[in-house]
């Protein structure tokens, strides 16, 4: 394998120079605004979503099936690839293959150069997001005109995304009206923060661009192999004019995202739309086949990316991973992310889904990379609601299993050395009953009512964020040796 | 094709390819061979799949009713006109839009005249031959079109594209105009997913339609009307209605 997790990826080049997570996620928590609008957010989606679930008695059904048909396609996913190229091919579209975000992009810019222009209007896609295609064509001085409603915002605020489903999460609806007001040169003057009215103000704002554009770049939710058919889900209609008016359209896929056949469409456009909008359906879903002459665009250019994904596919635990549909529930349930907010995972993948898909893609080389398995508490509410069943919890702490393998060739830690020491003192009944002694004696000096609240450092690392109770005079194994609990 | 200079920009062409495919065997513990056609085809056909076919049976429940119902939930106007009065019904629906905003109503090829027989001559109707271009489209006071299939569970249209498909035009007709006015055949509608998906032709374009365009993008808040048309008006003709009043 030429990236084996463990060691940095190349090529993911977004967000260079995110702290790890803790200390992103300290500068987070202190935004009460940011948590407000979070809170409020992921509250209002995730009732919703329970709501539209419950409704399918079959659901559990769907989701095994969902599972089944991702694990089966990952298993022969070379095979299920050729079938793609064959028959997008066929179908008059052309197919390209990038093995990371470096050769993705530069295919991308010269695909736009080609078609002679340097404006492009785009439709959200976590892959080129990830992938860094924006910034990597404005270095070629390609504009790239964001048209989802969320991405606009993102892009007009000079921000980051923070949401797979809904980038700009973390503003409110008056922080929107004042992006647009700033950043919008034809903002209506008497905009107010309706969402209906904001809403209105982009439809106005890039409706000149998709009637005259030229070139068009999408992702896609699902690519057939068996039909050669790439399928993208939304809701404004802004997929469907990058889709549908450009003379040219280029579509940039991860090579996890190929379906078997048509056939899997019944399963899994049952899954994504209820586990991500709450809807029985999103508004618009386009399905395209190559190029049909009369309809569309006269050029279709499909761009599969690996970008770490055969690393992913490599890790027995961490294969399950590519299953993900990036429906976004994961995110919405996460005690961690509700408070965090997106920025924290420093990658285009937060939540509990980003904690895995991260560091699988990247490797675990850089001290963001490292820290994201720890981003989290176990809970496994990100499991419970996953339409394809990842098993988050068991994946993160294989991650960190993976994350302290590497660590322990290095030099010593206070951790390690903490829990050697502890170790050897849980082996030995007589260290332990001194420790227990000791403990009592200690907690005797810094416990005020029982608690403790305040250690040194290290032990600060506790203590800072939470109390401890005092250890009791007497331990359970000291208790039972005087009495034999005859009292 | 023009898009040579995409590959220019990699090493060896096919190169990227091969070595992508290469990984992927030794993840798979292919040991660089592919595995045999038959084999993956047989271990797909053998897969679970425990999900009902439709969660509604047709045999009990009135899908049109329930496609009319979940239609309307997404905020589309559904109406429901038996098979006599459908001329009337769309005379009528464009009637009502042409007040509201200037311009001729786009008809695709191979619309049923007769659907048309009873608009008035101060509609006008504009014939998308030959093509008319997207700034022409954004002129249009609506679009009407018939469908390929419907969906009774998830309240959807589905559009089929492309040459041959009756009345429903090229993908921008029933995207750039404001107005959507969509003619459903009893007979087209579907109990649900894996029925309406089994009717259709993967070869051809579609437009899955659920509802007006929206967006949740503001604090989740659904709110309707955004690139694509803000008003999706539905005719659902079904036999069994008596004539309105």
């Amino acid at each position: 394998m030429s990236t084996p997790v463990g060691g940095p990826h190349p090529a993911m080049p977004t967000y260079l120079g995110m702290p790890a997570f803790p200390a992103a996620a300290a500068v987070a928590v202190a935004d009460s605004q940011l948590r407000a609008n979070l809170a409020h957010a992921t509250r209002t989606i995730r009732a919703k979503r329970a709501g539209a679930v419950a409704e399918l008695g079959d659901w559990e059904e769907l989701r095994a099936a969902g599972k089944a048909i991702k694990d089966h396609t990952l298993a022969h996913l070379d095979h299920y690839l050729l079938r793609l190229e064959e028959n997008v091919t066929r179908a008059g579209g052309r197919v390209h293959w990038a093995q990371d975000a470096t050769e993705a992009n530069a295919i991308v810019a010269g695909l736009v150069r080609a078609a002679g222009t340097d404006r492009v209007v785009k439709v959200k896609s976590m892959a080129t997001q990830e992938i860094g295609l924006n910034e990597a064509l404005a270095a070629e001085g390609i504009t790239v005109l964001e048209t989802d409603l969320a991405e606009l915002i993102v892009q007009l605020g000079h921000d980051r995304p923070s949401h797979i489903l809904v980038p700009a999460i973390h503003k409110n609806r008056a922080e929107i009206r004042e992006i647009f007001l700033r950043e919008m040169p034809d903002a209506p003057a008497g905009l107010t923060d309706d969402p209906r009215a904001l809403a209105a103000a982009a439809r106005a704002h890039l409706r000149q661009a998709f009637l005259s554009a030229q070139v068009g770049i999408s992702g896609a939710n699902f690519a057939i192999a068996e039909t050669g058919s790439l399928v993208v889900v939304e809701s404004e209609g802004n997929g469907r004019m990058c889709v549908t008016l450009p003379e040219t359209l280029i579509s940039v896929v991860g090579i996890e995202k190929v379906l078997p056949s048509w056939r899997d469409l019944e399963v899994f456009l049952a899954l994504l739309p209820r586990s991500s909008t709450a809807e029985r359906m999103n508004p618009y879903t386009s399905i395209w086949t190559g190029v049909t002459p009369g309809d569309g665009p006269r050029e279709f250019h499909l761009v599969l990316v690996d970008n770490g994904r055969t690393s992913a596919l490599a890790d027995g635990t961490g294969r399950q991973a590519l299953r993900c549909i990036r429906c976004s529930a994961c995110l919405n349930v996460c005690p961690v992310y509700e408070r965090t907010g997106g920025h924290a995972y420093g990658s285009p993948y937060p939540g509990p889904i980003g904690a895995i898909i991260s560091p699988l893609l990247r490797g675990i080389g850089s001290p963001a990379d490292a820290s994201l398995p720890f981003a989290s508490t176990l809970c496994g509410a990100c499991y419970q609601v996953c339409p394809v069943a990842i098993n988050i919890p068991e994946a993160l702490v294989h991650l960190r299993a993976k994350v302290v393998d590497a660590k322990r060739e290095k030099i010593i830690s206070p951790e390690r050395t903490m829990f050697g020491v502890s170790g050897r003192v849980l082996r030995s009944p007589r260290l332990l009953a001194g420790a227990q002694r000791g403990a009592w004696l200690g907690g005797r000096l810094v416990a005020r009512s029982g608690r403790i609240r305040r250690l040194p450092r290290p032990l600060s690392a506790w203590t800072d964020t939470r109390d401890a109770p005092a250890p009791p005079r007497e331990s359970f194994r000291a208790w039972w040796a005087r009495t034999r609990g005859t009292r | 094709m023009g898009a040579d200079q995409g590959h220019a920009v990699t090493a060896a062409p096919g190169d990227a390819r091969d070595q992508i495919l290469a990984r992927i065997r030794a993840a798979t513990g292919a040991d660089g061979h592919a595995s045999p056609a038959e084999k993956v085809d047989e271990a797909y056909a053998a897969l679970a799949r425990g999900y009902v076919s439709s969660h509604h049976d047709p045999a009990t429940c009135d899908i049109v009713d329930l496609f009319a119902e979940r239609a309307a939930d997404y905020r589309a106007v559904v109406e429901r006109v038996p098979p006599a009065d459908l001329a009337f019904a769309i005379a009528r629906v464009l009637a009502a839009r042409a007040t509201a905003q200037l311009g001729p109503f786009v008809v695709p090829d191979g619309l049923p005249a007769q659907w048309l027989a009873g608009v008035p001559a101060a509609v006008q109707l504009a014939s998308d031959t030959p093509p008319l271009s997207a700034a022409e489209l954004d002129t249009m006071a609506g679009v009407v079109t018939g469908c390929a299939v419907a969906i009774a569970e998830t309240g959807t249209i589905i559009l089929d594209h492309g040459p041959g498909s009756s009345g429903q035009g090229r993908r921008a007709l029933t995207l750039v105009p404001d107005f959507h006015l969509a003619v459903v055949l009893a007979a087209q509608v579907a109990a649900d997913l894996p029925d309406g998906f089994a009717r259709l032709n993967p070869a051809r374009p579609h437009t899955l339609i659920s509802g007006p365009s929206a967006t949740s993008d503001i604090e989740l808040i659904r709110v309707e009307g955004v690139h694509g048309p803000r008003q999706l008006h539905v005719l659902l003709v079904s036999p069994e209605v008596e004539t309105a009043p």
